[in-house]
């Protein structure tokens, strides 16, 4: 027997985070707390591995040594400020770590130690979790963890991941199909399962999540390394123009000290992206798996800024997945009324996303309440079987129920009515008052709202949807157009979907795609972003770049912005940071020269107190714009879909025109201030 | 008629003649680079050299190629000039001194044509046609030929071949250089530039030196080479005897650097790629004529150093194209410019050649800077960088990198050597920042391969001559390497689709990031050594 409950409204469920793995926002106190990290990458070796800031590192060096051997006001702050010039590099990157490592911390109490049940020949045997291999079989019951990475080969369970997801509903896991992997740390609820290994202990899907963002094993990517070399040419660039006004300045007959050289060249060499740029990259990463994406590389959300082509499956993407009830077409005379009431009974209990559409149907078109009445809540509810292929209520001798059609004796009418709605791409659902067949329940299925506006969004950063489903081609057309996508490829089979990759590589297109399913492993490994879905097979986890918790289709959406995000940053700061040179070299320069040429002077716009206040501000300008910036970087610039053109233009006026101004104002500020120390002004 | 507006008369035919010839020329050129006929000469010449025309090469062969042919240059040049005695027409000129020589070798090879020695007293005839010449005919063609490897580059997809070398070399010298030089070394002539095998005539009890110059004047200016029969280049009225042929000169240098854009629009399939380029070259070259044009016109001394029969305007607009191509022919004392006027001459060449550059250096050069800029542009739209459909990565980066480092490398090392060694002053003819612009223009124009002196300091020392050698060398040929290197990957891949996420190479958006690149780049590197020359002299 069971008891009616009333319904809920339909709605699209809505994932309740419990303590999804994030970092939050930016809070200067991090900045405070990384300063030891700061402090420890101040090892040379750390430093080798980023040209420009090693560059001020040995510079900062020089100054000091120089410093200590004519200390004045001036040289010592001048070697301070070089000094925090570094450290402020450091302390972006750690922070960015920071905030992962807070992550990690965080996925690191799901990695119990566990004991598991390996079956072995003679049954059951205790081992640690550590020493499971590849292909052990493991037994998990209710209330125990699963002790690794695998596929369930036998039996049937729900399972708590929101150890991993935050999602705190549990989800179903079951040998075959396309919800058998498992993953380590996560609770089985109820029941029980067989489970086969298929990670080896310190690989299994949570020791890489961890590794991932905790940026251990953080890899540059290839574009990170061609703007490296970007910056490494412009450095070796600055250092040769600074190197050789040694000897153009000693024929004019002006010897400039090394503490002056130097803090031309560290004001001039892009020290700000150089800074910035490892702390862009890892709160890169960050910032996907705040929307509980995880990236198996770097490279991957790189190549995510640049798709050309998405691949979205109809079902659960672009429509809700469930389909949905639109319309109750009655047969055989039977008055509508007598049908949807007689839908309505039999979907009252039914807690299916198809039974409550039903319900709300009813509601909303016809009338009627969503809550059963007491008479109604003595019927007992006769669920859904795969042998019956219908559901339904037994009601005081009455047994309403709704069902397949193959499930029915059916008129020519009826089996007209079903077959139209099938050719349109609907289900029909027939509903029948004790073996009396009253009519047909038309499920569609119902696009998403506002799918349309974000295709056009996509449409607009230049990327081309394509729909893909098992429908047949006219319903296909009918819900691309609806859903405003730009192709669609019906009947599609697995091998459709992994030529159609095939061939948009073939004219040199970025393809991103996501799947669940073994059968969608090739296309996902071929594609060049794949968003494995969390609760599809380890097969498909394996395949993709890219495994998102929330096994949210649209995700990718996200996804693309974040990689277009990651790369406009770089390119945004690299231009201001070259921009501010202009500036810089009006403060200097005249600094440097005016006893030379005193018509140099008139360089001198911003009218700064002395030469050794102007060369000391610019280099504190220097130092704190990295800091000032650091937010920036870890929050990403601001991305709006819109076309190329229009976006380079805007990135160019606020960081080329910004960044050539902006340190005029600045440089002026900072010398309004550093004129007051004694001994510089 | 005022002097301005003659000059702005001169320009005006200028730009319409170049405009007459845009298409047909550009077109033509790229149907003699893209075609796959050979002529009954080319065969012929095939066959003499042993090459497979139909071959392709990779572009490490095709590196290769023009290294090798470029060393044999300078070694056959170097010999032709030390057994100068050895050869007719000599006029008792007799070897060219090892210094000399060497110095010349290279500079002729490199397509700088700088020149250390007086050639009225140095060079014979033999060695000004059979070496100096040949040499203004083949540097040219080697730069073409390597400009077109890259555009191949950009072009073709999924291969490693750029084409052939030999096959680029023999068809930009017999198709474009030999006919348009021998056309118009007929114009000049007919407009009253010197012919003649004698070594002087004699004027009034003085013996004033005659050569063959018109036939070399002709691709002395096509082919952006710049170096002059005469001592005093196409000041001297034998070789630029009037307003007309000063302006057929001016066309000369500009008309292949200009027409290339549109051999490069039509080879990758969109003009405007080429138009856009064309925009930027030519704005750039109109923003420093107006500068050296105005310094010049309110100068303390307009006239110092410069032709009468030129005026202001007409030297103006020499001045300018001579130093933004890589031609260096003068007519008129660049060290007589204002601080102003000469630090636009300085800047031009600092731009690193390309406004519009040499014959191919300017459009591989400009190429190169696009490779840049677009990397910077592609990442601000969220797109991993790309450029004509193909990606600039790592490899791209690099090579594009190489090429643009490798002449502000070799000038300011070069520059400030020279700044310290004892020598140099007693070499200058002015102390001070006047000095200064001597040294840094002497360096600036051998890195760059441009040939024009600012005059006003002897180089015949061994320093001089040895370091500015190198200079010219290292900085044609690594660039040149770099390109090739670069173009070796662009065809190696795959073209990516144009879709609505690609940023437009073709609009004002595009042409303002590359034309700020080429700007913000030579500003950048050469502000400080400018301040203590032309800017601390023009601030005076």
């Amino acid at each position: 027997m069971t008891t009616m409950t009333p319904l809920a409204p339909v709605q699209e469920p809505k994932p309740l985070r419990q303590h999804a793995v994030k970092a939050g926002v930016f809070n200067p106190r991090q900045l405070l707390t990384s300063i030891p990290d700061a402090l420890r990458k101040l090892d040379p070796r750390h430093q080798s591995r980023n040209p420009v800031m090693f560059v001020v590192w040995i510079g900062s060096l020089l100054v000091t040594v120089f410093a200590i051997g004519e200390p004045s006001v001036f040289t010592i702050a001048v070697a301070i400020w070089l000094w925090f010039t570094v450290l402020f590099a450091n302390l972006a990157e750690a922070v960015a770590e920071g905030r992962g490592k807070a992550q990690a911390e965080s996925l690191r109490k799901t990695k119990k130690d566990t004991i598991a049940r390996r079956v072995t020949e003679a049954g059951e045997e205790l081992v640690p979790g550590t020493e499971l291999r590849i292909d052990d079989l493991v037994v998990v019951e209710a209330g125990e963890v699963i002790p690794g990475d695998g596929d369930v080969v036998e039996g049937i369970a729900t399972v708590d991941e929101s150890a991993i997801t935050g999602e705190s509903a549990p989800v179903i896991r079951e040998s075959g199909g396309d919800r058998s992997a498992v993953t380590g740390g996560t609770t089985v609820l109820s029941d029980r399962v067989t489970v086969r290994i298929t990670t080896k202990p310190g690989e299994s899907f949570v020791d890489r999540m961890i590794a991932l963002v905790e940026g251990a094993r953080r890899q540059k990517t290839p574009n990170e390394i061609a703007l490296t070399i970007l910056l490494s040419t412009l450095t070796i660039i600055f250092l040769l123009a600074v190197v050789a006004l040694q000897p153009f300045a000693a024929y004019s007959g002006g010897t400039q000290s090394v503490i002056v050289l130097t803090a031309l060249l560290v004001c001039l060499i892009p020290t700000t992206i150089g800074a910035l740029l490892s702390a862009i990259g890892i709160a890169g990463m960050d910032r996907l798996v705040q929307r509980n994406v995880l990236a198996t590389s770097g490279k991957a959300v790189e190549a995510a800024g640049d798709i050309d082509t998405l691949l979205l499956d109809k079902t659960g993407t672009i429509t809700y997945g469930n389909r949905w009830a639109t319309e109750f077409i009655p047969v055989g005379g039977t008055p509508l009324d007598t049908l949807v009431d007689a839908a309505r009974l039999s979907s009252l209990a039914d807690g299916t996303p198809e039974g409550r559409s039903i319900v709300e149907l009813c509601v909303t078109e016809h009338g009627r309440s969503a809550e059963p009445t007491d008479h109604e809540k003595t019927g007992e509810f006769v669920p859904f079987t795969a042998q019956t292929r219908m559901s339904g209520i037994d009601l005081g001798g009455r047994r309403v129920r709704k069902g397949a059609a193959s499930g029915f004796v059916l008129t020519a009418e009826t089996r007209r009515v079903v077959d139209e709605i099938s050719a349109q791409g609907g289900t029909p659902l027939v509903v029948a008052d004790n073996d009396a067949v009253l009519g047909v329940i038309r499920l569609s299925d119902v696009v998403k709202p506002g799918m349309a506006a974000r295709f056009a969004e996509l449409r607009a950063m230049g990327i081309r949807t394509v729909m893909v489903t098992g429908d047949n081609p006219l319903t296909a057309k009918a819900i691309a157009a609806e859903s405003g996508v730009d192709d669609f490829l019906a009947e599609a089979k697995p091998e459709d979907k992994m030529a159609l990759i095939r061939a948009e590589q073939e004219g040199g297109k970025l393809v991103a795609m996501t799947g669940d399913g073994t059968n969608d492993a090739p296309a996902l490994a071929q594609s060049d972003v794949g968003v494995a879905m969390n609760t599809g097979t380890s097969a498909a986890k394996e395949a993709g770049n890219m495994v998102d918790l929330d096994s949210d289709p649209t995700k990718l959406i996200e996804i693309v912005e974040i990689g277009k995000q990651l790369l406009i940053t770089r390119g945004a700061l690299t231009t201001f940071s070259v921009a501010n040179d202009l500036a810089k070299y009006f403060a200097i320069l005249p600094a440097m020269f005016a006893s030379i040429y005193p018509q140099l002077g008139g360089l001198n716009i911003m009218h700064l107190h002395s030469s050794n206040s102007a060369i000391l501000s610019a280099v504190v300008f220097n130092a704190l714009v990295i800091i000032a910036l650091v937010p920036l970087a870890l929050r990403g610039v601001r991305y709006r879909p819109s076309n190329a053109s229009a976006l380079l233009r805007r990135n160019l006026l606020i960081y080329g025109l910004g960044g050539v101004l902006a340190p005029f104002a600045g440089i002026w500020l900072i010398d309004l201030v550093v004129r007051l120390i004694p001994g510089i002004g | 008629m005022s002097d301005t507006m003659a000059g702005l008369l001169q320009v005006g035919l200028l730009v319409v003649a170049l405009a007459v010839v845009y298409r047909p020329f550009g077109d033509y050129m790229a149907r003699v680079y893209t075609g796959s006929k050979h002529s009954r000469v080319e065969r012929a010449v095939y066959r003499f050299t042993r090459v497979d025309p139909d071959s392709e090469q990779r572009w490490g062969n095709y590196a290769l190629g023009v290294l090798g042919f470029s060393v044999v240059g300078v070694v056959l040049l170097y010999l032709l000039q030390r057994l100068q005695t050895l050869l007719p027409f000599n006029y008792g000129r007799g070897a060219v001194a090892p210094g000399v020589a060497f110095n010349t070798a290279i500079s002729f090879v490199t397509n700088t044509n700088w020149q250390s020695y007086v050639p009225e007293t140095t060079m014979g005839h033999s060695v000004q046609l059979l070496g100096l010449t040949v040499q203004n005919f083949l540097s040219g063609a080697v730069g073409m030929a390597v400009a077109m490897a890259l555009v191949r580059g950009f072009v073709r997809q999924r291969t490693d071949r750029l084409g052939n070398f030999w096959v680029d070399l023999t068809r930009g010298t017999i198709r474009i250089l030999l006919p348009v030089a021998f056309l118009f070394a007929i114009v000049l002539v007919a407009l009253g530039v010197v012919m003649s095998f004698k070594s002087g005539v004699s004027v009034d009890g003085q013996t004033v030196a005659t050569a063959p110059v018109a036939s070399q004047e002709a691709i002395k200016e096509l082919g952006t080479n710049g170096g002059g029969v005469l001592n005093a280049n196409s000041a001297h009225p034998f070789e630029n005897p009037n307003a007309w042929t000063n302006l057929v000169e001016i066309f000369l240098i500009l008309v292949i650097p200009v027409c290339l854009t549109r051999t490069f629009g039509t080879m990758v399939g969109n003009r405007k790629q080429g138009h856009v380029l064309l925009g930027v070259m030519g704005a750039l070259w109109a923003a420093v004529l107006a500068v050296i044009w105005a310094a010049e016109a309110h100068g303390l001394r307009p006239l110092e150093g410069k032709e009468l029969r030129f005026g202001i305007p007409g030297s103006a607009l020499f001045a300018n194209t001579t130093t933004a191509t890589s031609t260096g022919a003068i007519n008129a004392q660049h060290d007589s410019l204002t601080g102003l006027g000469g630090g636009g001459t300085l800047l031009n060449m600092l731009f690193g050649e390309m406004t519009p550059g040499g014959v191919g250096t300017g459009l591989y050069s400009i190429l190169v800077m696009a490779v840049i800029a677009m990397f910077l542009a592609g990442l601000m739209v969220g797109r991993t960088p790309e450029y004509l459909g193909k990606k600039l990565g790592k490899r791209e980066v690099t090579a594009a990198a190489i090429a643009i480092l490798a002449m502000p490398t070799v000038m300011l090392i070069g520059s400030g050597v020279a700044a310290v060694l004892p020598g140099t002053t007693s070499a200058l003819n002015n102390p001070g920042a006047h000095g200064l612009s001597e040294i840094l223009y002497a360096y600036a124009s051998a890195s760059n391969n441009n040939g024009s002196a600012f005059g006003g300091i002897t180089v015949t020392s061994d320093w001089f001559q040895a370091s500015l050698g190198v200079c010219m060398a290292l900085g044609r040929f690594i660039p040149i390497i770099a390109v090739l290197a670069l173009a070796g990957s662009l065809a190696a891949q795959r073209k990516v689709p144009v879709s609505a996420g690609t940023l437009p190479t073709t609009g004002p958006v595009f042409a303002s990031m590359l034309g700020g690149s080429v700007v913000l780049v030579a500003a950048l590197t050469f502000v400080p050594a400018l301040a203590l020359g032309p800017i601390a002299e023009a601030l005076q």
